[in-house]
C-alpha cells in the first residue's frame, strides 16, 4: 500500500514536508516515495497529503497505479481542449 | 564624488516638495509619493520597483529559492520553466539558501547599484518559509546594506508577520486579484489549505481572508505593502476598482495593476482556453480609474523569479552557479565600493531635481485643448535617452498634454531591431521584427533614441511615428516636451489614443 511519482514531478518540494510518515525523499531526478514508510496518509489525515497539494495532473498514482489528479482535475482545462491546443501549436 | 551637490542631506521628500508640480510631472517623477509620510518616502526613495524615478538608478534581483506552491492560478503553469521566457513565476535554476546568499554577495559586488533583493518563486515564499527565511538572514547578516523584500499570495502571511518584521523585511508585496470568492473561483481553482486541498469559492474565500488578514498585520506593524493585481478582461477589470479601493483604505501604499500574459504555449488554463490579455487601453484605463490620489505603479515590468539587473534587463545568465563560484568576493571592500557608487547616484539625482526646480516650467506646454501624443523613448538606464533605436527591446511611453508628462507604461518587443552591435536583420526578417516594433508603438507619435537608422526611419514615418536623434543623452522628460513641442509646431497627424490594437 503505497502512493508512488512519475516523471512529470516539476521538483517544486511542496510535497517532502507535508509527507507525516517522511516517506518522500529527493531522488536523483524527481522527488520519490519510499514503499515500505508510505501509509497513503491513513489514520493522519482524511487525503494523502502529497496528492492534495501536488500541483501537476497525474504526478502521483495511487497503489493501482492509477493517477490521483487525473487530466483536467487541477487545471480545469478539458483533456480535450489541452491536446487540441498543443496540436495546434506544433502545426504552427 | 561624495559631494552633494546641493550640500544638504538626502532629504528627497524636502525636494520634492519645493520642486512641487512645477515640473508638470505630478503623478509621475518620484512616482507622485508626495502624499506619503516622509518614512515610507525614505524606504522607496532607493527602491526601482517602487520609484519609477529611481528605476533609472538602481537595480533589483530575484533569487529562486522558492519553489512550492500552495494554491493554482489559471495564470500559472507550474510545469514551465524556460531561459528564454520572461514572466513571473518562471527560473533556470532553483538555489538553495547559501547559493542564494552567495549569488546575491556577487551581484552585489559586481553591479553595485543593485539595492534590494527579493524572493518572488518561483513557487510563493511563504509556502516555503525555511528555505526563504533562512536567505533573508543569510544576507541580513552578510549585507546588511540590501533592502530585503518578498512577494506572495497571502494565503500563509498571517502566520509569518512575526518573521517578516523580525529580519527588517520591510517591503511585501501581495499579489490580491480579487475581495469577491465569487470572482476569485474564476481565478483559483484551488487553494491547499489545512492539509486538504479546497477548490472552488470555498478555496477563494479563504485565500481572500488570509490576504486581507495579512495585509491588515503588515500594516500595523509599519511595514511597506505594495498590492499587485493581474488585470484579467472580463473576470475581475470592473472588480480592480472595488480592490483597489479596499487596499488603499487599509494602507497600501502602492497599487500595481498588471496585464494578463496568457498564450497557449504557456500551457495556463486562460492560455489554453483563448482568454485574452487587456490592450494597452485597457491597462493604461483601469490603472487611471483605480488610480485616485493613490500611486499606481506604471513601469513594472512583470520579472521573472529569479531576474537581475536594472528593470527591463536581465543579467541572470551572468550569475549562474558555476559562474558564482569561479568568483572571489571579498564583501567588505564590495560595500565600501557600493557606498561610493550611491552617494554619486544621489548626488547626481539632487542635482537633477534642482535643476528641475530651477528651471521655472511655464504652467502649461501647449494652448488648452491641444490635442495629447504619446511619445516612445528608449533608455540603458540613468534617466536619459541613450539606447540606440535598433538596440532597444523595450520602449517607455510616456503621455504629453499641455498640463504635463506622465508615464504611460514599458513595451517590450521580442526582438531587438539590430541582429548584433553592428549587425542589420537582412531578408524577411528584418520586416517581422520591425512591424512588431511598429505594432507596440501604434499609438505613440514620436520615438526618441540615441540614433535612429536610415530603414528603420523611413518605416516609422510612414507609420506616422516621427523618429529622433536630436535628444540623446538628453533627460528624458525634458526630451518629451521638447518634442511635444516639435510635434505641435509641425501640425502633427493626431492619433486616436482610444482605438488600440490588441498586444
Amino acid at each position: 500500500m503505497s502512493l508512488s511519482i512519475v516523471e512529470s514531478c516539476v521538483n517544486c518540494f511542496a510535497c517532502e514536508p507535508l509527507c507525516p510518515s517522511e516517506a518522500i525523499f529527493k531522488g536523483e531526478e524527481i522527488f520519490l516515495i519510499d514503499a515500505k514508510k508510505c501509509t497513503e496518509c491513513d489514520g493522519d489525515f482524511a487525503d494523502p497529503q502529497c496528492a492534495s497539494i501536488c500541483p501537476i495532473e497525474g504526478a502521483i498514482l495511487d497503489a493501482a497505479g492509477e493517477a490521483i489528479n487525473p487530466p483536467g482535475s487541477l487545471t480545469g482545462i478539458p483533456p480535450l481542449r489541452m491536446a487540441q491546443a498543443m496540436a495546434e501549436i506544433q502545426a504552427r | 564624488m561624495e559631494l552633494k551637490v546641493l550640500g544638504q542631506d538626502n532629504q528627497p521628500s524636502a525636494q520634492a516638495q519645493a520642486g512641487g508640480c512645477s515640473s508638470g510631472t505630478c503623478g509621475s517623477s518620484e512616482d507622485g509619493m508626495n502624499h506619503l509620510p516622509d518614512s515610507v518616502r525614505e524606504k522607496v526613495h532607493n527602491h526601482p520597483c517602487y520609484s519609477e524615478e529611481a528605476h533609472h538608478f538602481y537595480a533589483r534581483m530575484h533569487v529562486a529559492v522558492a519553489p512550492a506552491c500552495n494554491i493554482q492560478c489559471h495564470y500559472c503553469n507550474r510545469k514551465y520553466d524556460c531561459a528564454n521566457e520572461s514572466r513571473p513565476g518562471v527560473v533556470s535554476e532553483l538555489l538553495s539558501p547559501d547559493q542564494a546568499a552567495k549569488k546575491v554577495l556577487a551581484v552585489a559586488s559586481e553591479i553595485p547599484q543593485m539595492t534590494v533583493l527579493g524572493v518572488a518563486g518561483p513557487g510563493d515564499p511563504l509556502a516555503n518559509p525555511e528555505r526563504t527565511f533562512e536567505t533573508f538572514r543569510e544576507i541580513y547578516e552578510k549585507a546588511p546594506d540590501i533592502k530585503l523584500c518578498l512577494s506572495t499570495n497571502g494565503l500563509a502571511l498571517p502566520d509569518h508577520v512575526d518573521e517578516i518584521e523580525a529580519l527588517k523585511v520591510d517591503h511585501v508585496t501581495i499579489t490580491i486579484n480579487c475581495v469577491d470568492p465569487e470572482v476569485g473561483a474564476k481565478i483559483y481553482p484551488w487553494v491547499f489549505w489545512k492539509n486538504r486541498r479546497i477548490k472552488g469559492a470555498k478555496g477563494a474565500k479563504i485565500l481572500i481572508e488570509r490576504q486581507q488578514k495579512g495585509l491588515e498585520m503588515l500594516i500595523e506593524r509599519g511595514i511597506l505593502v505594495k498590492v499587485n493585481s493581474v488585470l484579467i478582461p472580463g473576470v475581475n477589470d470592473e472588480h480592480l476598482k472595488e480592490v483597489s479601493k479596499i487596499v488603499k483604505s487599509k494602507g497600501a501604499f502602492l497599487h500595481n495593476v498588471m496585464p494578463l500574459i496568457a498564450e497557449a504555449e504557456h500551457g495556463t488554463f486562460y492560455g489554453v482556453m483563448g482568454q485574452r490579455g487587456p490592450n494597452k487601453q485597457e491597462l493604461s484605463d483601469l490603472q487611471d480609474a483605480c488610480a485616485g490620489d493613490m500611486n499606481m505603479m506604471r513601469h513594472c515590468r512583470q520579472c521573472r523569479a529569479d531576474a537581475v539587473g536594472l528593470l527591463g534587463e536581465d543579467r541572470g545568465q551572468e550569475f549562474t552557479l558555476d559562474k558564482i563560484d569561479a568568483m572571489d568576493i571579498d564583501y567588505d571592500a564590495a560595500m565600501e565600493k557600493r557606498a561610493n557608487i550611491h552617494a554619486g547616484i544621489e548626488a547626481h539625482r539632487d542635482a537633477l531635481r534642482a535643476e528641475q526646480a530651477e528651471n521655472e516650467m511655464p504652467d502649461l506646454l501647449a494652448p488648452v485643448g491641444t490635442p495629447p501624443a504619446r511619445i516612445a523613448i528608449t533608455t540603458k538606464g540613468g534617466g536619459v535617452i541613450n539606447e540606440h533605436f535598433g538596440h532597444a527591446t523595450e520602449f517607455l511611453v510616456y503621455e504629453v498634454a499641455p498640463e504635463g508628462v506622465r508615464f504611460i507604461g514599458p513595451r517590450k518587443v521580442e526582438n531587438a531591431y539590430c541582429v548584433g552591435p553592428d549587425v542589420c536583420p537582412s531578408g524577411d526578417d528584418k520586416g517581422t521584427v520591425l512591424d512588431a516594433i511598429l505594432e507596440a508603438l501604434s499609438d505613440c507619435s514620436a520615438v526618441l533614441s540615441a540614433k535612429v537608422g536610415i530603414e528603420p526611419w523611413s518605416r516609422l514615418e510612414d507609420a506616422r511615428i516621427t523618429p529622433s536623434g536630436e535628444y540623446a543623452m538628453d533627460q528624458i522628460e525634458d526630451a518629451v516636451r521638447g518634442m511635444y513641442g516639435e510635434l505641435i509646431e509641425q501640425g502633427w497627424a493626431v492619433k486616436d489614443l482610444n482605438v488600440q490594437a490588441v498586444g
